[in-house]
């Protein structure tokens, strides 16, 4: 039970990097919550009855209520739970303005532009989506240098709302990058987002809300020989 | 604090943007006066390039030279910068709050995709698809969001749900004039078809709404173009 008797229950699947950052912004708060583990190929009436319009994890319930959509349930934390730990979105309006931007930054262009580089119908429509990441990357470093202005965060000195929206996906990039040997944080390229992911990956309260690294790797492998063995039967 | 004295606003749009009328609408909330610059998007200026250089798109909201881009983020700026002043475009409570940026978020990523496939798609299997997928979004739109007894998503007054479906109101009525066939009616959807005539005569829309005949022959143009290289 979180602070006076307030019932936190997280629906979540141990995978999901949209989870993932639900997990992150709860424990940077210090926000106790129960979490309910949620078979995605069967899913629970739990869910169903708390996320009827898309039928998908995290769901936050808070005494009771749901809130659904990953963003939108870590600016209700920030917001519902203002008194608990720091805060994740700055207080200036316009600060705030620049942290929203980012974050849909990361949304709208960088994950989407990662969908069309995995999932694209053409080989052409795949690569022109990787390359659509790897600028969207670079975009993204110029993000950080503008909102951590020399500090170790997007946040500034703590951790706030994008590191947050970023930091989910870093179970899933740590993976790709060791499946497909390749650095997508490259140093070189994107020293700020390189240090940064090291140092934001390194956080006791990211470490615990991390997936397991080797058992997504598994995980992603299995996915892919089973997206194989589709393409392959439809052939 | 006298916000009206040390205060400079500007908006970077163009006349056809739905996203920039979601601008205007949010401003006209806080009864905020500001200087409106129009952007040939084909031939973008240096201005616009310097405040929004990541997207090069409108608008841009330019607050005491210091430039806010995407519109959901502006207009959540807009809230807050004038927090206390003129109507509420989110509400207090933070669930409240999440319910709005929950059904705000569902109508760019469900809702208006399918819409605008249906528009510029010929008729045909493709076409009748996409209608059936924007019809099926609808019904969760008008049953979900009971509206009861309130005349808007945000209650008595136009909210942020109500901004982010607004630009709909005279989009779809225009679209289903140039396919020939309807995709709201009154019958099907009572409380949205009612929200829409509602919406379009509140208060902070009715006064800056686009030009319409000019906005029906854009539109046209554009469902040829579509039609032409499918």
């Amino acid at each position: 039970m979180a602070e006076g008797g307030e019932e936190v229950r997280l629906i979540g699947s141990w995978a999901s990097p949209y989870v993932v950052r639900v997990q992150i912004a709860l424990r940077l708060k210090g926000i106790s919550y129960e979490f309910v583990e949620e078979d995605l190929k069967n899913k629970s009436e739990l869910l169903l009855k708390s996320n009827p319009v898309h039928k998908k994890v995290p769901v936050l319930i808070h005494n009771g209520k749901p809130v659904c959509e990953s963003s939108v349930i870590v600016q209700y934390i920030d917001e519902a739970f203002a008194g608990t730990g720091p805060a994740l979105l700055p207080a200036d309006p316009y600060e705030r303005a620049v942290a929203r931007f980012w974050a849909a930054f990361i949304e709208d262009t960088l994950l989407k532009a990662s969908s069309q580089a995995s999932s694209g119908k053409t080989e052409e429509e795949k690569t022109e989506g990787k390359e659509k990441v790897a600028a969207a990357i670079v975009t993204l470093e110029g993000g950080l240098r503008e909102c951590s202005k020399g500090k170790p965060f997007f946040g500034g000195e703590s951790a706030g709302y994008v590191d947050v929206i970023l930091g989910g996906l870093l179970g899933w990039v740590r993976a790709i990058d060791t499946m497909q040997g390749v650095k997508t944080f490259d140093p070189s390229t994107t020293p700020l987002l390189a240090a940064w992911a090291e140092r934001f990956g390194q956080l006791e309260q990211v470490e615990a809300a991390m997936p397991d690294g080797k058992r997504l790797i598994e995980y992603a492998y299995a996915r892919a020989m089973q997206a194989a063995a589709a393409a392959a039967s439809t052939n | 604090m006298d916000h009206q004295q040390e205060e400079k606003v500007q908006l970077f749009g163009m006349w056809a943007s739905p996203y920039v009328y979601k601008v205007k609408w949010a401003l006209s909330i806080k009864g905020m006066e500001y200087e409106y610059v129009e952007e040939d998007l084909g031939n973008k200026s240096g201005q616009l390039l310097e405040h929004n250089p990541v997207h090069k798109k409108v608008p841009v909201l330019v607050y005491n030279g210091r430039p806010v881009a995407e519109s959901d983020v502006i207009v959540q700026f807009i809230d807050d910068v004038w927090k206390g002043q003129g109507g509420r475009i989110l509400p207090e409570d933070p669930h409240e709050r999440a319910m709005a940026r929950f059904w705000a978020r569902f109508v760019p990523d469900k809702l208006s995709p399918p819409i605008w496939k249906w528009f510029t798609t010929a008729g045909g299997e493709e076409q009748e698809a996409a209608r059936e997928a924007a019809v099926e979004h609808l019904r969760v739109l008008e049953a979900e969001l009971n509206l009861g007894r309130n005349e808007f998503f945000g209650g008595d007054s136009v909210g942020l749900v109500d901004l982010s479906l607004g630009a709909l109101a005279y989009v779809i009525p225009m679209y289903e004039e140039i396919i020939g066939a309807r995709l709201i009616t009154e019958e099907m959807f009572p409380s949205l078809y009612a929200w829409m005539g509602r919406f379009l005569a509140a208060p902070p829309v009715k006064d800056h709404l686009p030009p319409m005949e000019e906005l029906k022959l854009r539109f046209r143009a554009i469902r040829e173009y579509f039609l032409k290289n499918a």
